[in-house]
């Protein structure tokens, strides 16, 4: 190792080190946006480190920088405008098509490193594997990203799609993929090989996700993104680039432990997603129990919602996926903001899935102006419902269901917001139409709850009118 | 070549267990802007394109470079600027007591 690779390598290690604290800083929202800084001034110090290093050692040529120059201006553009723009709402949706160019880079990157070793008799296997499982992943994660953005936008279908033979075809896709792979390591540097395995690793991205319905995509986007870390550290391989390796690491972790953590709070296992696929969608289950009977149902007005919340002194807001659909965070805050004035105690009890990503929730709140304090996860939510005069649930289901405590059926086992524990229920929804997992809530049936039929954005604002007539009276 | 492997692949293991070991204690309230942070780490495979830019002699070798730097400026500079955008709201202090709910935000308050 020369003095200059020395050098280089420390400069490295240094981007990496402020990776890690720029993530350690995210445990706590009042540190969380220095952390960010921390990551990107790790992220200028490795691209600094790198043009010097690649002019230095290899020198290229003014076509290549310029392609390069050209191109980042085109992508920094699209993505800063992008990211600036974008609806808090739509957030899912482009962490997913950023996830997706990250993986078509890291394909990108692998594919160039093969085409400048193709005049070579033979390519050393610590260089060709990485190639083929960064082509893999890479590609996989770029196609399947953005079916998945797709499905989140509303642009494709958020019903399961799939046709007759599709899981054969996938198998077949997938055995081409990696038969191809294992042919490339075989033989001598082939340019069409490694094109079979490019396309057929797309295809099968695509039929991964077509399926998936638009409820389960963030389940998927976050495994997604545990691939493309996976696909960076292979590019990293590729190149010897520790830089690569070690933030592609960092992601893969994180992207797994995301999964993993969504996945218990969905109820269901790691390996029947991967597998299976998701079979039902959001929409495969309102069939059967939707005609709930409503005999045993106390139906609320504006008004009935409206003297609870004036009269109380702790209030807890549940909100749920329904809200994030309706957009209402800023109604929801209005509301709260009116009780809190009033000298109310409101605090929001957020479950780890609501929204439309993990941790979503608290993104659309904290951009309606509510204070991070008054936002409680689970655990802590839990504790204070005991002394909760109302819990106000707002188009979740499923999150707050009892019967997750009992053995024996679709929630079982899953780790539920204990909304009966509070003295009083009033549950803000559209329809008795039955949650994601498609049973009946027996919280809705309960004495002491009452249902407040409305949209989220309509039904919260009647409240805060009726609301102010008692506070002001 | 071996020795390299060996190196890079220590790397990587030691990697996944910070990471593993780090992102396990981020609350969850802050998982959305963390994963979003995540993703504009991995857009350091922007260090790649680079090199490959660097190393580029043929037609194809220009084409690939391109691409690469496009999907991948897309995400590192997307990825911090939207992080930072989210972030932010959470640092805002709250608001004044005669303060309306804000309209849906835009780019424009984006001090980044």
């Amino acid at each position: 190792m020369s003095m200059f690779e020395f050098l280089v390598g420390t400069f490295y290690l240094g981007a990496a080190t402020l990776f890690v604290v720029g993530l350690h800083k995210m445990r706590a929202p009042s540190t969380a946006r220095q952390g960010n800084l921390i990551s990107a001034g790790g992220m200028a110090i490795a691209v600094l480190t790198t043009i010097v290093f690649a002019l230095v050692d290899f020198g290229g040529n003014v076509i290549g920088w310029g392609a390069l120059v050209f191109g980042a201006a085109v992508g920094a553009s699209y993505g800063v405008i992008r990211a600036r723009t974008v609806k808090m709402t739509a957030i899912p949706q482009l962490v997913s098509v950023f996830n997706a160019v990250g993986g078509g880079a890291a394909a990108a990157v692998a594919f160039a490193d093969f085409v400048a070793n193709l005049s070579r008799a033979s390519l050393d296997l610590t260089v060709s594997i990485p190639i083929v499982l960064d082509v893999l992943i890479g590609s996989i994660t770029f196609s399947g990203s953005l079916i998945a953005a797709g499905k989140l936008q509303g642009i494709i279908s958020g019903k399961p799609l799939t046709f007759p033979g599709a899981r054969v075809l996938n198998v077949i896709v997938a055995l081409i993929a990696v038969g191809a792979g294992v042919l490339l390591l075989i033989m001598p540097p082939n340019l069409l090989i490694l094109l079979v395995i490019m396309v057929a690793s797309l295809v099968f991205g695509v039929l991964m996700v077509l399926p998936i319905g638009g409820a389960d995509a963030p389940v998927i986007v976050s495994l997604l993104n545990a691939f493309t870390g996976l696909a960076v550290a292979m590019a990293g391989f590729a190149i010897d680039n520790q830089a690569l390796i070690i933030a592609g690491a960092l992601v893969g972790a994180a992207g797994t432990i995301l999964t993993l953590q969504m996945a218990k709070a969905m109820n269901r296992s790691v390996g029947a997603i991967i597998l299976g696929g998701f079979g039902t969608g959001d929409t495969a289950t309102a069939g059967g129990a939707a005609a709930a009977d409503l005999t045993n149902v106390r139906e609320l007005t504006a008004d009935d919602v409206a003297i609870q919340l004036a009269y109380a002194q702790h209030v807890i807001i549940a909100p749920g996926y329904g809200l994030a659909a309706a957009q209402a965070q800023h109604e929801v805050a209005e509301l709260a903001k009116l009780l809190t004035d009033h000298g109310i105690d409101v605090k929001y009890a957020i479950h780890p899935v609501a929204g439309r990503m993990p941790g979503h929730m608290n993104v659309l709140l904290a951009e309606a102006n509510v204070p991070y304090e008054q936002m409680l996860q689970l655990d802590e939510a839990n504790a204070a419902f005991g002394n909760c005069d109302v819990a106000l649930i707002v188009g979740a289901n499923d999150v707050c269901n009892p019967d997750a405590r009992k053995p024996g059926n679709a929630v079982s086992g899953m780790p539920i917001l204990d909304v009966d524990h509070a003295k009083s229920v009033v549950v803000l929804k559209r329809s008795m139409r039955p949650g994601y997992a498609g049973i009946t809530n027996p919280l809705f049936t309960d004495p002491k709850t009452g249902m407040f039929f409305a949209d989220a954005k309509k039904g919260l604002a009647d409240i805060t009118t009726a609301v102010k007539e008692y506070v002001t009276a | 070549m071996i020795d390299t492997l060996f190196g890079n692949l220590a790397i990587f293991i030691l990697s996944l267990l910070v990471g593993v070991e780090v992102i396990s204690k981020i609350p969850s309230t802050l998982h959305t802007p963390m994963m979003s942070a995540a993703n504009a780490i991995h857009g350091v495979v922007i260090a790649g394109a680079i090199v490959i830019a660097s190393v580029a002699s043929s037609p194809a070798a220009y084409v690939l470079t391109f691409i690469a730097a496009v999907l991948a400026a897309a995400n590192v500079f997307g990825g911090y600027v939207v992080t930072d955008r989210m972030l932010q709201m959470f640092t805002r202090p709250h608001p004044a007591p005669t303060a309306a709910p804000a309209p849906p935000a835009t780019g424009e308050e984006v001090a980044s």
